[in-house]
């Protein structure tokens, strides 16, 4: 018993050391693919794919410095947290076919609270560092974490009410659950227009959650010269752009376990190991597209909007998007 | 309930300025409550170092006020110097000049529209404009030799001629944007994104424009038609009948914001491409110059006696240079007044009341040029401290400047 409790351990412990490595490196390879494409279309060459693990290496021997007016140890810990919070969503992620690494411990609704802790990280990171831009900076992004909570609220609980219809028995807000039962096979042709306005939801709320253009206001480059980020230097820049690198995995994942969760070794009729290498490709190949529509596409589309504006987007339009595609799920439900 | 305003500063250096200058804004939560510029961080006595040189060595001078102005700079000066030494320009001369300012004119705007979407965040029509920069620059090197610092004026016309065989590739230019103009505008004016980002946002009235002399594109854009290319035209422009553009051409209204300013340079756009164009169908044949031996027109310098204000429209607006020769090598006083002088304190109406994410945008709206502007810091020697003068205090230096230039 105590042996394979120990072992048990041992391997979640191995698995928790590989996942986070290949969160990271897999992290970093997408933003160096996300950079290439957002040049070319903005007619550029763009910076070579390996780009951030260079930019990474360079800022970990950079000289790290902590402004005079800074909380030394919340400024210091704040990219920690943010990272290993980041790192922490991943061991709840189904990945293709491989089942998450703290399977049966967590459900979705742990990942929306956890979603909200790297951003709170970059809050206190950002009040902490003593800079009126940084302070601006974390202002906008609590302003804006309390604008897009609902409408990604609304996507998970029409998703899992869904599912707790279809499926009475089962724990519907399991993500494995979530992952076996694709919402476009549960619905009918009113639900299937709600499911789709619940990815749009989803699509719109991606590039807040990472801070990208459109929504990159409380980073604002032009505005604040980096905002939340503006004080942070060597290392802990550098925990910060593997942490965004992480959070972006995550969030296409959560889009391809919600929205996109099929997997395509069974056609092959493969079985074993050659299975889960083949759905795990196809799952990175997901990932990348998903990171293509959500992130480089919106970003090199538009403007960035002001903060009020942000708010307003994500409360009107996008709400009533979010929750006019919950209601046509439920209409959907009731009416067959 | 009071107001807890507190400051940040934007510059000397940041992201969102080109080029050196300081803002200190006071702000509750995102509204500008309060604006302070402060100039000065690019005087490289430029002036100065032009009152120890020959007009001719000015004219290169001038056009390294500022890399964008390189046209309307020595244009400006050249016909001060003319004025003031009563020089008459050829006729061909006077055309060759109009095209290289308004082709100065095509680069700068689109330039500028660039740096808007970058201010904007909205990088991919900063590549994509100053993509479509490129044309015109290329062109400015074929005639000239340079992309930017273009060394063609001269006192008393040019210095290479256009010739016959150049002007199909002038035409073919001027084609290339007739074509690409449409999608210009359908960027600029019809994204969403740029609309919510610029409608409504720095809103300089009319009667500020007048109040504090704006000019420009940023006078017109609040209604004000004000060109100099209209109201006294010189060189070529006589011929033209070019007309002051303000934005209700387009849009049918007036409201002074950055969309209007926007609308505005688009249109000169077009303008410039309409002025080229007129200029190549009427390029009157003959000599490009007044005077061309260099040494000739030195001595005929030198032996001058006069002052001379010249004018030119340049890209931001009014540009003025006033020259005094004294019968000597070095010209007495040399002073140049860029199109940016005039605006900045239009900064501060447009700036109130907006919100922090609108700062990058309103600055770049007047098309700043800070190198052409920042002619004066006055230091303390000594303590090295800078002070700030009053307008009682200049007013008072001027009175004591006259009464001892004028004995």
């Amino acid at each position: 018993m105590t042996f394979i409790g120990l072992f048990e351990i041992l391997v979640k412990i191995i698995g928790a050391i590989v996942i986070a490595f290949l969160g990271v490196v897999i992290g970093l390879f997408y933003k160096g693919i996300d950079r290439k494409l957002a040049a070319r279309m903005q007619a550029r060459v763009g910076p070579p794919i390996r780009q951030p693990f260079m930019d990474f290496f360079k800022l970990m021997i950079k000289e790290n410095i902590v402004p005079e007016n800074a909380v030394p140890w919340i400024f210091n810990g704040a990219p920690v947290m943010t990272l290993v919070v980041s790192i922490t969503i991943l061991f709840y992620m189904p990945i293709g076919s491989i089942s998450p690494l703290f399977k049966g411990y967590g459900d979705i609704i742990l990942i929306a609270y956890l979603l909200t802790i790297p951003a709170i990280g970059m809050v206190v990171g950002g009040f902490s560092s003593g800079s009126p831009y940084a302070n601006i900076g974390a202002q906008r992004e609590m302003v804006m974490m309390m604008s897009y909570e609902l409408p990604l609220v609304t996507t998970i609980i029409a998703i899992g009410w869904k599912l707790s219809q279809a499926y009475p028995q089962l724990n519907i807000f399991s993500l494995v659950v979530i992952n076996a039962h694709p919402i476009w096979g549960l619905v009918g042709p009113l639900g299937f227009v709600g499911a789709i306005l619940l990815f749009i939801t989803l699509a719109i709320v991606t590039p807040a959650e990472l801070s990208k253009i459109p929504f990159d206001a409380p980073e604002a480059e032009t505005e604040l010269a980096g905002g939340l980020l503006v004080e942070y230097s060597g290392r802990n820049l550098a925990l910060f752009s593997l942490a965004d690198a992480v959070k972006t995995v995550v969030m296409a994942s959560l889009t391809i376990v919600l929205f996109f969760p099929y997997n395509i070794a069974h056609l092959f009729t493969l079985s074993g190991v050659f299975a889960t290498i083949i759905d795990l490709l196809f799952f990175l190949i997901k990932l990348l597209l998903i990171i293509f529509v959500e992130v480089t596409f919106i970003r090199v589309a538009v403007a960035r909007l002001k903060i009020d504006q942000v708010s307003f987007a994500y409360w009107v339009p996008v709400s009533i998007i979010g929750l006019l595609g919950l209601m046509l799920i439920v209409l959907d439900t009731i009416i067959v | 309930m009071s107001k807890m305003t507190y400051s940040i500063p934007i510059g000397p250096v940041h992201p969102s300025l080109k080029e050196p200058m300081t803002f200190n804004f006071e702000i509750y939560g995102e509204r500008i409550e309060k604006v302070n510029l402060a100039p000065g961080d690019n005087h490289r006595g430029i002036e100065f170092m032009g009152m120890q040189r020959n007009p001719v060595q000015i004219i290169y001078l001038a056009e390294r006020i500022c890399g964008i102005c390189s046209a309307s700079h020595p244009f400006a000066f050249c016909k001060a110097v003319e004025n003031a030494a009563g020089i008459e320009v050829p006729e061909r001369a006077q055309y060759i000049r109009v095209i290289i300012a308004e082709l100065e004119r095509i680069h700068s705007h689109i330039l500028w529209a660039g740096v808007a979407a970058h201010e904007l965040g909205f990088d991919s029509v900063l590549y994509i404009s100053w993509r479509a920069r490129e044309e015109v620059l290329d062109l400015l090197e074929y005639l000239t030799g340079n992309r930017i610092n273009y060394g063609i004026f001269m006192i008393g016309g040019v210095r290479r001629d256009i010739t016959e065989d150049q002007i199909p590739r002038i035409r073919k230019t001027l084609e290339y944007y007739k074509d690409i103009y449409g999608k210009i505008e359908d960027i600029f004016l019809k994204d969403p994104t740029i609309a919510l980002r610029t409608k409504n946002v720095g809103v300089l009235t009319k009667e500020d424009a007048l109040r504090l002399c704006a000019v420009g594109p940023t006078a017109r854009a609040s209604g004000v038609k004000k060109d100099i290319r209209q109201d006294q035209p010189y060189s070529a422009y006589a011929d033209l009948n070019v007309k002051a553009i303000t934005p209700d051409v387009l849009t049918g209204e007036v409201n002074g914001d950055v969309y209007d300013r926007i609308v505005v340079r688009l249109l000169e756009l077009v303008q410039s491409l309409e002025i080229v164009e007129q200029c190549l169908d009427n390029l009157p044949s003959g000599e490009i110059i007044a005077e061309k031996k260099l040494v000739k027109l030195l001595n005929q310098l030198k032996r001058a006696k006069g002052r001379g204000v010249g004018r030119h429209e340049a890209p931001r607006g009014e540009c003025i240079h006033y020259i005094k020769l004294n019968e000597s090598e070095l010209p007495e006083v040399w002073k140049a007044r860029a199109p940016t002088y005039n605006n900045l304190m239009a900064w501060v109406p447009m700036l109130l009341g907006q919100q922090i994410a609108d700062i990058p945008i309103v600055i770049a709206s007047i098309d700043p040029c800070i190198a052409c502007m920042d002619r004066v810091t006055i230091l303390n020697k000594d303590n090295g401290q800078k002070n700030i003068l009053t307008k009682k205090d200049l007013h008072e230096l001027s009175v004591q400047k006259t009464r001892r230039i004028t004995p």
